[in-house]
């Protein structure tokens, strides 16, 4: 009885009081997330700040040069660096067109099909999701000798779209699956064929999963470095991880360049993925959350 | 109704359609994901030399080599630390910055994308840039440690500030980096999971008089059990792999002081590849585990049926 008749106008005070308190509280948020924002910006901002600081001032303790300098990105193209970027774009470009060719039919069947050996194959997607390359490098590395596909753009392109696939079918599958068989059912009546109706329905409903799926599948495939390291060996032949990898192994790091490559290679990558973030958590971890 | 159309549509070529459909894919994972586990068992019970011929079988000889490798007991407890701590560190942080960025303030969505950074960047070339910015004497760090007064002397001859010199500090350097990396994607799973929740959950909670901390402590936690448990296991998976922040700061050195189980499989591969493969078997063992408890907790025979 008393509780009550306290709590009555307790109730109303804080009703009262809450739109100062809530302002107060979204500015804290607010000043936090930025602060953390930052934080997470740095080593970025940092890669640009290194690759156009004039030679003379390379080691200087300063925060930043007394001018931007940013030669390094004209010059970085006689290094030999610009043919490892066009290894990195092959390499990337070819694993996401595989992916693509090899998951999207896996990815509509095991959505649309009950089948016997359905649930086991789902369940190998998914373990090869768990599997990274660096648990059996030497695998691969001997695998891929014996083949003589060291030094080759068609290997990495096999082996990041191999990897990559799972994740690739996972996204696609939920996304077939969220899309209701009556529409291509319609479409079939209307006398397209299957085909007709997958190409002309499903898929152009389904695209924000499949251009989930090719980015995060071009950037995997672009910042993959272990696989690449044991699997190229001539200069000319690496992605441009494996040349930077080089770069930082060698007597004198020419550290000028290496960061604007990095730049060049890492800064399109961020807003690539932005564009894709939110869908990327819901696949990566589809099956287990919701 | 509609099952039924779909299936009698299928029926006629039920036996080889699935392989028809499924057959590319399962082709790939059997030329670059099953072979080459074959081929790392087969190679750790082989004997084969530097030059690379094979000599026959081996038996546990490789495997016995790789226990008794003098720097393995250290190299293990190495392991198991650097699993802990990173998946630790990155899981309470994480939990933080979920609750930070599911309130509703001006700019939350540019203040997400920025989070996302080291997620999209390769690990390797994040590990490069904290290298650079460890400089003794003219890394950021380094630099902005000085100015706030948190290190007396910077300098190629300061040994504080020499931090990748020195093996325990180089550890922690790179335990703070394997954090850093993972912290996106663990907030964005449990932003996600937070999202789940329905606000009448808090709404009630309210009514009955529950403070703030006590509503997170037990309503929060417990519906966001599922989500941690899958972010907990990706993580364990991840950095228990983590190759590219060890090998790209110290390169596991000096020696394998710095080094985890797969930094030094890396390592003892340039000695003997099936030593190197035995390694790597222990290595494959510890994955099974983990993708065995995430297949347990994450029933996912549920979702795909």
């Amino acid at each position: 009885m008393t509780a009550q008749a306290l709590d009555a106008p307790a109730g109303r005070r804080a009703r009262r009081r809450r739109p100062i308190r809530f302002s107060t509280k979204k500015l804290v948020c607010a000043v936090l997330a930025y602060i953390v924002a930052l934080i997470f910006l740095v080593p970025y901002a940092e890669m640009v700040v290194a690759a156009a600081r004039p030679k003379d001032q390379l080691t200087d303790p300063t925060i930043l040069p007394s001018h931007f300098d940013w030669s390094n990105f004209k010059t970085l193209w006689s290094t030999g660096l610009g043919r490892n970027l066009q290894v990195s774009l092959e390499v990337a470009g070819g694993a996401t067109l595989l992916v693509l060719l090899v998951a999207l039919p896996a990815a509509y069947y095991t959505a649309r099909q009950q089948f016997r050996g359905r649930t086991a194959f789902l369940l190998l997607v998914l373990v090869t999701q768990m599997f990274q390359p660096t648990a059996m490098l030497v695998g691969i590395y001997k695998e891929f000798s014996s083949f003589g596909l060291t030094d080759s753009v068609f290997g990495l392109i096999l082996v990041n779209a191999g990897f990559n696939m799972a994740f690739a079918t996972w996204i696609l599958n939920a996304y077939f699956s969220s899309i209701p068989v009556e529409l291509e059912e319609a479409a079939m009546v209307d006398g397209t064929g299957r085909l007709g109706a997958l190409l002309r329905i499903t898929l152009p409903l389904a695209w924000p999963g499949v251009v989930t799926a090719l980015i995060f599948t071009f950037i995997s495939a672009w910042n993959e470095l272990v696989i690449a390291l044991i699997l190229t060996t001539t200069p000319s032949k690496q992605p441009l991880t494996v040349a930077l990898d080089s770069y930082i192994g060698g007597y004198q790091i020419d550290w000028g360049h290496l960061f604007a490559a990095s730049a060049i290679a890492t800064i399109p990558v961020i807003v690539l993925f932005a564009a894709i973030e939110r869908k990327v958590v819901g696949g990566l971890t589809a099956g287990s959350i919701k | 109704m509609a099952e039924t159309v779909t299936a009698r549509t299928f029926s006629r070529r039920r036996s080889l359609a699935p392989l028809l459909w499924l057959g590319p894919a399962l082709v790939l994972i059997l030329l670059v994901v099953l072979t080459p586990v074959f081929i790392m068992l087969r190679t750790a019970f082989r004997n084969i030399d530097a030059i690379g011929f094979d000599h026959g079988w081996a038996g546990w000889r490789n495997f016995r080599q790789v226990f008794h490798e003098p720097d393995l007991h250290a190299v293990l407890l190495r392991t198991v630390w650097w699993v802990v701590a990173v998946v630790v560190i990155t899981m309470v942080f994480s939990l933080a910055l979920a609750a930070l960025f599911n309130q509703t303030f001006p700019g939350r969505r540019v203040a997400r994308w920025a989070l996302i950074a080291p997620w999209a960047a390769s690990v390797f070339m994040t590990a490069v840039v904290f290298r650079w910015m460890l400089q003794p004497g003219s890394g950021l760090i380094n630099v902005l440690m000085h100015r706030f007064g948190l290190l007396d002397k910077i300098g190629d001859n300061a040994s504080h500030a020499d931090w990748l010199g020195r093996p325990e500090a180089a550890f922690w350097w790179m335990i703070a980096v394997a954090v850093f990396v993972s912290i996106p994607f663990t907030t964005y799973a449990l932003l996600a999971g937070l999202q789940t929740i329905p606000p009448e959950v808090y709404e009630a909670a309210r009514v009955d008089g529950s403070s703030t901390m006590r509503s997170y402590v037990s309503i929060t936690l417990p519906l966001l059990r599922p989500a941690l448990t899958v972010a907990t296991l990706i993580n364990i998976m991840n950095v228990f792999n983590s190759f590219p922040i060890i090998w790209e700061m110290t390169r596991g050195g000096p020696g394998d002081q710095t080094a985890t189980t797969t930094v030094f499989m890396y390592q003892i591969k340039a000695q003997s590849i099936p030593e190197a493969a035995a390694m790597s078997v222990v290595n494959f063992g510890f994955v099974i585990v983990i993708v065995l408890v995430f297949l347990k907790a994450s029933r996912w025979k549920e979702q795909v049926s």
